[in-house]
């Protein structure tokens, strides 16, 4: 029953994130605004209820799951990507690699920065 | 064709066009591939994203079985994308005090990560002689898959293919992330988190976690935020540079 009543508040959450963005056109989607309430409202509750911890641990422990079906996907755009596939690897190859050293380097760079002159 | 024999084709043309099949097939192949995982002591080059990902292709091409009906029973599990980005929350709950210390170059780091993302992944494949529709679904690539898919379309790209490339992204950060993090001789896991969450949303996101939660959970939040910076700034940035 615990699971339950977590999923059951995740995806009430979550519908009232879509209909957030729906109801005033937001460009951002719904479950990203569900987060944002959820969040809200675990800082108003001052804690996370058990029945919730269960379900969204049950959840993000098997995160990678769930981008399964979108990735054999792949199998449709075999022709387009054989097509091009020398430009979109080396792209997304390279720009993973930058992103992830830039964005860590920057970050180490500012926190340090900041915490110097606070 | 034997009675025996086209009873038999009847029962696979029936199972193959049903939910049940596409969600089992996936589940299955998880199980295996994740296996594969632990027994390799947790092998980023066995990233358990990878290989289920192959595994079903592999089946899917040899059953003849087309993507539409594999999703019809996949879709179970990719609805789940949902309440799993919502369930984040919880994790950043936690963090939040750490949060509030590194807000501003947290959010510094967001906006340029996110546009260096977009910008390196667009110009690199210009410059091999990309088509344009590729180009565009190339943009949101290290967003989160249904932002990223919005993004695409908002752009003229291809959302599908999008996706695809979503998720390629996130293997290859998954993959190479930590490693590279060692290799930049940065040890703290908050900034090791953010800078997957930026690069390789929730694939990055799932093995940030399995380093530890505290990487996890900055991943997560990265993830969420970045995917919110994304969608405002990404298409603007993309009209003004002229495409």
């Amino acid at each position: 029953m615990q699971f339950l009543n977590g999923i059951t508040l995740l995806l009430i959450f979550q519908l009232a994130g879509e209909i957030t963005g729906v109801w005033f056109q937001l460009p951002i989607p719904g479950p990203v605004i569900g987060m944002g309430y959820l969040l809200l409202a675990l800082l108003l509750y001052r804690g996370v209820p058990a029945a919730l911890d269960a379900a969204a641990n049950g959840l993000l422990m098997h995160l990678s799951l769930l981008f399964v079906p979108a990735g054999v996907g792949l199998i449709v755009y075999f022709d387009y990507i054989a097509r091009e596939w020398l430009p979109i690897t080396i792209a997304v190859f390279v720009s993973t690699i930058v992103t992830l050293g830039f964005s860590a380097l920057l970050m180490q760079i500012l926190q340090r920065y900041f915490k110097r002159s606070s | 064709m034997t009675p025996a024999e086209s009873s038999l084709s009847q029962l696979w043309v029936y199972l193959a066009a049903s939910p049940l099949f596409g969600l089992t097939l996936t589940l299955v192949a998880y199980g295996i591939a994740y296996r594969l995982y632990l027994a390799s002591r947790s092998s980023p080059l066995c990233n358990p994203v990878a290989t289920t990902i192959a595994l079903i292709i592999a089946v899917l091409l040899f059953t003849h079985i087309s993507y539409q009906d594999y999703f019809s029973g996949a879709q179970f599990v990719h609805f789940l994308l949902g309440p799993a980005t919502v369930a984040l929350a919880i994790p950043l709950y936690r963090q939040l005090r750490k949060v509030q210390q590194i807000f501003i170059p947290l959010v510094i780091t967001l906006v340029c990560g996110s546009a260096v993302g977009a910008l390196s992944a667009l110009y690199t494949a210009k410059l091999l002689g990309a088509s344009e529709p590729v180009l565009m679904s190339l943009v949101p690539k290290s967003v989160t898959t249904p932002i990223a898919m919005s993004i695409a379309k908002l752009l003229g790209g291809i959302p599908p293919l999008t996706a695809v490339l979503v998720v390629i992204t996130g293997i290859i950060g998954a993959l190479l992330g930590t490693r590279l993090m060692q290799l930049l001789g940065i040890q703290d896991d908050s900034v090791k988190g953010i800078a997957m969450g930026i690069a390789a949303h929730g694939i990055g996101t799932a093995r940030a976690f399995q380093v530890s939660s505290e990487m996890g959970a900055f991943a997560g939040l990265a993830m969420a935020l970045s995917a919110f910076v994304a969608s405002l700034v990404l298409p603007p940035l993309i009209h003004l540079l002229g495409f």
